[in-house]
């Protein structure tokens, strides 16, 4: 998208191109618009196995970061739709390594495909390829930026699972001040009018600005909390994410706060009974190994409602090519 | 001091530019970020104001600013006045107010953004706060406040 016609759409003028690089940049109508694309996706697919939607069409993948989970379940979504796949993994295999721009990469593989898929180590690298590139583009992760497929799918998934995004409490918990997941997802969930709830160690809070922007923009309430059992009472839905030890500055305080922020069968006993638990995967040592057997553990079935919804996400910004 | 002693200090120029009212202690930000290696001038700190209290003022003899010169230091120095001098006289007096949008005015305070590796992309910012200033990156989507940019200028 050229910089103009963003600034237009932010402004709230009209939509001209289609690229997905933010969730920022999208409304709820076009996120709704997805998950409808998405549905209908599914209930095709269960009658054949592939479509012919993307027949001739090719979907490059340039991942100058390796992330051998989000290019599979890319790839699947363009071979499910019938379509071909290009593309590399790390940098090493990409002529970056040897000092080519990203801007000349991008001029070079548009030659080759209708649709591009980048996954890049810098913050605004899937804006930036947007700006230089003719054909549509999907951001599959821009740094510690943007990732909005799954947040994507992290919406899909509650919907399907519980209903209507706005009846839900949501809790996210666990490291909410590192890393892209949790902060867009915040944003969607806010988009949807959810009710939030955030939980997360001292001083792993989420960042306040981005709370204040959130309240701001859709005007709701988050409750922020550093105890676990009265920040999952409510939840219909328990965002959890990966706790790396190395955030904490001492063994011992990290060893105390991995135990502390663990999900047990015995946390979940103050939890409702129909909650479900999410996690964008991978995930190391967050949640006991016991509840992967349970019911109410539904992140493996998020990560198949990740194709249908990437498979929404080609056709969506594929519509008017 | 008194004024007839300030009056020795404050050096007239013939032709040029001034900047006055800058914020007490950042006309050296503002002598940096201007780049200013060829021309001649005098810098000013700690200089009584009436609606200041302290300012400091920048007097750059022969040069007259761009307008992406002015933006910036409407970044900086909110209040300052740009004062045109041809002659001895100040024939314009402009004030410095931030655009909506800065194109290519300042860099990325985020080392991780992707106008700090790519040679060939304009930053862009857009003012989303003015007072106190936000500006938010187009490209990484990380909102700064002034003293993010004031930092690539020391
Ligand atoms: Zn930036």
């Amino acid at each position: 998208m050229l910089f103009f016609q963003a600034i237009l759409k932010l402004a709230g003028g009209v939509f001209i191109s289609r690229d997905i690089i933010s969730i920022r940049d999208m409304n709820k109508e076009e996120i709704e618009k997805i998950f409808e694309l998405a549905e209908k996706i599914e209930k095709m697919i269960e009658r054949v196995k592939i479509l012919e939607i993307m027949k001739g069409k090719v979907l490059s993948l340039l991942f100058f970061e390796p992330s051998t989970r989000t290019k599979l379940s890319f790839e699947t979504a363009m071979k499910k739709l019938g379509g071909e796949t290009i593309g590399f993994e790390s940098i090493e295999s990409s002529s970056i390594a040897k000092g080519e721009s990203l801007k000349d990469m991008i001029k070079v593989v548009e030659k080759y495909c209708d649709i591009i898929v980048i996954r890049h180590f810098a913050e605004g690298a899937a804006r930036f390829a947007a700006e230089v590139s003719e054909k549509p583009l999907i951001n599959a992760g821009d740094g510690g930026n943007q990732h909005p497929t799954q947040t994507l799918l992290d919406l899909y998934t509650m919907k399907k699972l519980k209903g209507d995004i706005s009846n839900l409490n949501v809790t996210l918990f666990g490291d909410l001040k590192h890393g892209r997941v949790m902060r867009s997802l915040v944003y969607g969930l806010a988009m949807f009018n959810a009710k939030i709830t955030l939980v997360s160690p001292p001083g792993l809070e989420m960042d306040k600005g981005i709370i204040e922007e959130v309240k701001e923009k859709f005007d709701v309430e988050i409750y922020s909390s550093n105890d676990v059992k009265e920040g999952i009472k409510n939840a219909d839905v328990i965002y959890i994410c990966r706790l790396q030890k190395e955030r904490f500055s001492d063994a011992f305080e990290a060893e105390k706060m991995a135990k502390t922020y663990k999900v047990t069968p015995e946390l979940l006993e103050y939890a409702k009974s129909d909650v479900i638990l999410l996690h964008p995967l991978p995930k190391t040592n967050e949640i006991d190994l016991m509840i992967d057997f349970l019911p109410i553990a539904k992140y493996y079935q998020q990560v198949a409602y990740g194709v249908p919804i990437r498979m929404a996400c080609i056709c969506y910004v594929m519509e008017n090519e | 001091m008194n004024k007839e002693n300030e009056n020795l200090l404050v050096r007239k120029i013939e032709d040029g530019t001034v900047i006055d009212h800058i914020e007490r202690g950042k006309g050296m930000k503002i002598y940096k970020l201007l780049n200013l290696k060829e021309e001649t001038c005098i810098l000013l700190t700690n200089v009584e104001s009436k609606k200041l209290g302290r300012k400091d003022i920048l007097k750059i003899a022969n040069k007259e600013l761009l307008q992406k010169d002015i933006d910036k230091i409407a970044l900086i120095a909110p209040n300052a006045t740009i004062n045109i001098i041809k002659d001895w006289k100040v024939v314009e007096k402009r004030k410095a107010t931030l655009p909506n949008i800065l194109v290519n005015i300042v860099s990325c305070p985020n080392r991780n953004c992707v106008t700090r590796m790519e040679k060939d992309v304009s930053t862009k910012f857009i003012v989303e706060k003015r007072e106190p200033v936000k500006l938010r990156c187009f490209y990484c989507e990380r909102v700064f406040e002034k003293e993010d940019f004031e930092e690539l200028f020391t």
